[in-house]
């Protein structure tokens, strides 16, 4: 087949909506063997159909939370993102229609975080700003609510993005101690507000923290996580052996420079920052020590092979083809079939991607086997675990899922090779621009077609979209 | 070698109780192939104690592991019918000698054995896993932890009465074994009766139940390794309440007054009736104050001495009629219920609609005026939310239950109904409309249930195009409490709709009697005439107060005048003169007058805020109504005084509703003493102790009854006319109810 008329091949590939034979590479008693691997799709342009496509991503340094941010508030961090957009694309403010931004802990001075951190980042006032909240798919909402306007033809350049600030949360008051201080307001005379003050006992001043929880289940999500790992037999040494890689392919593509879409923030009365701040590869022994976090004694998911509480935020430009072609932009990638999912928040909280994957590829009309490039969102290595197990297993596509055979795990050498949530850092709804801004980055430098994101978040929800590489 | 082989052939003639060795543990894993639990049948002990002399006498095992292979069963107790086949209490007494031996030698066990608990514990199962050195349980919700013997009239018989009060402290272990009281895992870890829990685990590579067991085994082997090693210890740290408690504990005259405070609480709430919880006392009393030996064989022969109790054949005959009133005895409908529609939110209604969306099946609850409607929905809501304060629902789980739930005034939504029971109000005409605009919208094959306590179902039936489909569900108040279901058929009733009624009544939680069709049915039938007859006694001057307690006093848990206050009054003067009309002087006794009265004053019961009693005052002393009072005054009959000591007056009134029932039988109204016997008790209160109005004939002797009864009827006439079956068995004492 190598040797047929390569201007004819095309033609019959473009016919038949298969794509090109593509370039793979095997090693092979160390020897290279370059041999070619047939893609279902060319591409997954589809007549009538706006193409829409990634212009560029960027993101703040991901850091533990409490450290350089801690004076911040989140729409700061969030207009760091915004800015930092503006300068990489060299966007024209009021060429924006449009911005999208999602969060999940919610400051209750910025509800509209979106709005202010526009205003901040010196967007023009008169460009509308909204807020979607998904839990850890927020920055996802935030892309397809964008891919939604420009495909419905209402936008034709979107700014979407999400942003999560740890370091500080409301705290509230017991709901006894805010009933008593709302009908202290109402209160007329002094009688009343003396008889109402009277009434305040110690335990009411007890406050209110949030947690990490499912509202409907009551359970951590670690706890779920833990379970999730018992269900599928995933061991304390397999959550720690992919914690580990997770960290050591990070600290290679941070110290490599392939983390291009980290920009540079100066903190008020701080250092500039540029690095992610929590990527540490520690060693077997050491993370072995560790005692479980979650369920005790004898659990295994533990601080070191779960995702930290982490500050930072993320941008990214979506526009139509046309749009960002007539503007003069090279897009980086097209952004293609996506999909939502949603399941038991109890006992399978996590396992959005074993659900979203076969969906959103059988929507694109692929295979795994097409994906180039992964990137999942590691919430616990015992999630992802779990996960590729799922995945891996026909009997749970038949019993759970509906399906007649299991969608297969990615390929480990293709998923999250730089590194993931793990090592990286999760700001809640700061994660999802980054797996499609890395998903873009990796098919540019890896040289494939297809990548596909996956996550899963509370609620038991999940999502999964399919990203084309940009002709380079 | 020769060893190995020597084991396989062992284990492969073994069916109970089979283990592995892994990393020096011994896995032991108990399935009783035979059934749906695992029990300390004979045959299981036998097989444990072989497994367990072959473990102690492998020298490579360090530690031990105990785990059944069910889902929902760790053991749920011991063999009752193993109990129940011994002929004297010595034979019962060497049982449980047997069973104290086998937990002695598992509590001295030279290397450490892990209980891993995965459902049922109760009884024998859960004197076992306290001999054990470690438990550790699933959090599953069918996990549960008790000693239910004294429910049996029995005793925790292998050394539960031993053990568990070192293990969970006096009041507690009292609580548990006078109450019988299922405890929850996270409870039982509080209590100290647990040492570690184990979450149930979700779907993974198999199912949840199969792996969720693996899990726990995995961690139970974590464990017992840890123990063998010294690396997990069994001592927790006590806290300083728990040190103070024990110090008060320490104190002889402390625990004096324990004993003497809960002795009287029993005393007060079984009225000396029940032997076993005092007989438990006993046992605690014996072993803390006098030392282990004396306390084990107070336990063993206080066992065997329980078992050859009245009592105990009473309580543990209700047991295997409850399993029986559990099942479907008319095959498997054609379609299940899956759209159920209710009319009338009233009480009943509401309670009605209440346990059928508690398991899942989406119900219409219709009333005709808003604020009936509205008020059936908080009923609904807030049985269930009663039950998140107890921690046994979340409020989500509430919120989707509430969710099955649809209140409304109109017949929207009938033609998917598979089932309507009316409980609208007991007037036939009424009924009769219902009937007639319920079928103008409901589908061919849809079922109507009449939830009436006393008017005939083929009355109500006659106005139906369809009787076949037409049958009697008679629920008792409070619906969501209150265990048992009447299922009356008329001979028009379909097999297929009655086996329908049953399957909806399971799914309910109910423990069910089917009966024939007639006025009052069975249950009705019985008490009404015990509550003329509770009215004549009222009426010959037994005050409200004095009546409660004489009835109480034979066992009923309701004192007669309470509970026509609780049934309501005006629903007693309904049901006393329809039955009247029905049966005539036979349901005679006291004046109906005197309810009819109490009903104009508006005395109607505890609904009104006034019956017998006087309600709503905070006291905890209930007020006997002065009002009734002057009624009853102004309806005075001078009591005969040879039938009006006190015992006479309890015998009077149980003496006719035992008649009642037995006439029932008789008549073929009921099918057999069985149901009669859980109909009485879990529907009307009739004594535990006793067994039911069946058993009760058994132990007490027809004959002695009889004898009696025709005293009685010289004073008052055919009120106390013995029925004819009866009589035959007073004439032929080999003649019996129950073998």
């Amino acid at each position: 087949m190598l040797t047929t008329n390569q201007s004819s091949y095309d033609l019959f590939c473009f016919i038949l909506q298969r794509s090109k034979k593509e370039k793979c590479t095997f090693h092979f008693h160390n020897t290279t063997v370059n041999i070619f691997v047939a893609k279902s799709k060319k591409t997954l342009a589809k007549p009538g159909v706006k193409n829409i496509v990634l212009v560029d991503g960027v993101r703040t340094p991901f850091l533990q939370s409490g450290t350089i941010y801690a004076d911040l508030m989140p729409h700061d961090l969030a207009r760091a993102a915004l800015q930092g957009l503006l300068n990489r694309t060299g966007l024209p403010k009021d060429a924006v229609d449009y911005i999208v931004y999602g969060t999940v802990i919610q400051e209750v001075k910025t509800s509209n975080v979106a709005r202010e951190a526009a205003l901040g980042a010196g967007f023009s006032d008169k460009t509308p700003a909204h807020t979607v909240t998904m839990a850890c798919i927020s920055s996802n909402q935030a892309m397809t609510t964008a891919v939604g306007l420009i495909a419905a033809g209402q936008c034709d350049a979107v700014v979407a993005g999400g942003v999560e600030f740890m370091s500080d949360v409301p705290i509230r008051h017991s709901r006894r101690m805010r009933k008593t201080m709302l009908s202290l307001n109402k209160a007329k005379t002094l009688g009343a507000r003396l008889s109402l003050l009277g009434s305040i006992r110690l335990a009411h001043l007890a406050p209110e923290l949030p947690a990490v929880a499912e509202f409907s289940t009551a359970e951590t999500m670690g706890h779920s996580a833990d379970r999730l790992a018992a269900a599928f037999g995933v061991s304390r040494l397999e959550q720690d052996e992919f914690a580990l890689r997770s960290h050591t392919l990070a600290k290679k593509a941070q110290d490599s420079g392939l983390l291009s879409d980290v920009i540079s923030f100066k903190v008020p009365g701080k250092d500039i920052v540029s690095k992610d701040n929590g990527i540490r590869p520690s060693t077997m022994e050491q993370m072995a020590k560790l005692k479980p976090a979650f369920i005790k004694p004898h659990g295994t998911v533990t601080a070191a092979n779960s995702s930290f509480l982490t500050d930072g935020a993320s941008a990214v430009l979506i526009m139509s083809e046309e749009k960002a072609l007539a503007m003069g932009y090279k897009p980086k990638a097209y952004l293609r079939d996506f999909v939502y999912v949603s399941q038991d928040p109890k006992d399978q909280l996590l396992l959005g991607p074993t659900y979203a994957t076969p969906k959103v590829l059988e929507k694109s009309g692929l295979t795994l086997n097409d994906i180039d490039v992964f990137e999942f969102h590691e919430a616990f290595a015992g999630q992802i675990m779990a996960n590729l197990k799922a995945m891996e297993s026909d009997w749970f596509a038949q019993t759970y899922m509906g399906r007649k055979t299991k969608v297969g795990a990615p390929p480990m050498e293709k998923f999250n090779s730089w590194g993931g949530s793990l090592s990286l850092g999760h700001p809640f709804a700061a994660t999802g621009c980054r797996l499609v801004t890395t998903v873009a980055h990796r098919l540019q430098k890896e040289g494939g077609q297809y990548g596909l994101v996956a996550a899963c978040a509370a609620g038991g929800q999940g999502h999964a979209m399919v990203i084309e590489a940009y002709p380079q | 070698g020769g060893g190995s082989l020597l084991c396989l052939s062992l284990s492969a003639a073994r069916t109970h109780v089979s283990y592995e060795v892994k990393d020096n543990v011994a896995v032991v894993r108990i399935n009783d192939p035979t059934s749906k639990v695992n029990t300390l049948s004979r045959h299981m002990q036998a097989e444990m104690v072989e497994v367990m002399n072959e473990i102690w006498g492998n020298a490579a095992v360090k530690s031990v592991v105990l785990i059944s292979r069910k889902p929902g069963c760790f053991i749920a107790g011991a063999d009752i019918n193993m109990i129940q086949a011994c002929k004297t209490a010595e034979e019962v007494t060497s049982l449980s000698q047997e069973g104290q031996k086998i937990f002695d030698q598992v509590e001295k066990s030279p290397i450490p054995i892990v209980a891993a608990i995965n459902g049922s514990c109760l009884g024998g199962g859960l004197e076992f896993a306290i001999a054990c050195q470690y438990r550790i349980a699933t959090k599953s919700k069918k996990t549960i932890l008790g000693t239910p013997e004294v429910m049996l009239g029995l005793l925790p018989g292998a050394g539960g009465t031993q053990r568990l009060p070192k293990m969970v402290g006096l009041p507690a272990a009292f609580d548990m074994m006078l109450t019988g009281k299922n405890i929850r895992p996270d409870k039982a870890k509080k209590m100290g009766l647990v040492h570690q829990l184990v979450d149930p685990l979700g779907p993974g590579l198999k199912s949840p139940e199969e792996r969720t067991i693996e899990y726990l085994e995995e961690v139970a082997v974590d464990f017992a390794k840890g123990l063998a090693g010294k690396k997990v210890t069994v001592e927790k740290k006590k806290g300083l309440v728990q040190k103070i408690q024990d110090f008060v504990m320490g104190l002889p005259p402390v625990r004096k007054q324990i004993y003497k405070t809960v002795h009287s609480k029993v005393m007060k709430q079984s009225k000396g009736l029940y032997p076993a919880p005092l007989k438990i006392i006993e046992c605690i009393q014996t072993g803390i104050e006098k030392g282990n030996a004396a306390g084990y064989l107070t336990e063993s022969q206080n066992f065997g001495k329980l078992a050859m109790t009245s009592e105990s054949r009473a309580l543990i005959g209700l047991y295997h009629g409850q399993v029986t009133c559990k099942k479907n005895h008319f095959g498997k409908p054609e379609r299940d219920v899956k759209k159920l529609a209710v009319l009338g939110a009233g009480l009943m209604g509401a309670g009605i609609a209440q346990v059928t969306i508690d398991k899942g099946v989406a119900t219409i609850l219709k009333d005709t005026t808003e604020e009936g409607l509205a008020r059936g929905h908080q009923q609904v809501y807030k049985g269930l939310n009663d039950k998140t304060k107890k921690k046994s629902l979340t409020t989500f789980e509430r919120d989707g239950i509430m969710s099955l739930l649809s209140g409304q005034l109109d017949y929207r939504d009938f033609e998917n109904a598979d089932m309507v029971i009316e409980a609208v109000f007991e007037d036939l005409s009424i009924k009769h409309k219902v009937v007639k605009e319920v079928e103008a919208v409901i589908p061919p094959h849809c079922i109507f249930a009449t939830n009436t306590s006393a008017l005939p179902i083929k009355d109500i039936a006659a106005a139906s195009k369809r009787p076949e489909k037409v049958i009697g569900m008679h629920y008792f108040s409070p619906v969501d409490k209150m265990q048992l279901l009447e299922i009356i058929t008329t001979n028009k009733t379909s097999k297929d709709t009655t086996a329908s009624a049953v399957a909806v009544g399971l799914k309910q939680g109910k423990v069910i009697i089917v009966v024939g069709d007639g006025p009052g049915f069975y249950t009705t039938r019985c008490l009404a005439p015990m509550l003329a007859e509770a009215v004549r006694a009222l009426q010959e001057g037994v005050g409200p107060k004095k009546l409660d307690s004489l009835t109480t006093g034979f066992g009923f848990p309701v004192g007669a005048a309470t509970l026509a206050d609780e049934v309501g009054i005006d629903v007693a003067a309904h049901v006393a003169e329809d039955l009247g009309k029905a049966f005539g002087t036979r349901f005679g006794g006291g004046n109906v007058e005197v309810l009819k009265m109490m009903v104009q004053k508006g005395f109607k019961g505890r609904k009104s805020g006034k019956g017998c009693y006087v309600y709503g005052a905070k006291s905890k002393e209930k007020k006997v109504n002065s009002g009734a009072e002057d009624i009853l005054k102004s309806f005075k009959l001078t009591a005969p005084p040879a039938v009006s000591a006190d015992e006479d007056i309890q015998y009077r009134l149980v003496s006719r509703f035992v008649n009642e029932a037995v006439l029932c039988l008789q008549e073929g109204i009921l099918p057999d003493p069985v149901q009669g016997d859980i109909g009485a008790v879990f529907g009307l209160g009739f004594p535990p102790c006793l067994g039911g109005p069946f058993r009760f004939v058994d132990s007490h002797g027809a004959d002695k009854l009889v004898q009696k009864m025709k005293r009685f009827e010289e004073a008052y006439g055919n009120q106390f006319t013995p029925c004819q079956l009866l009589l035959d068995h007073a004439k032929d004492s080999s003649k019996r109810f129950h073998k």
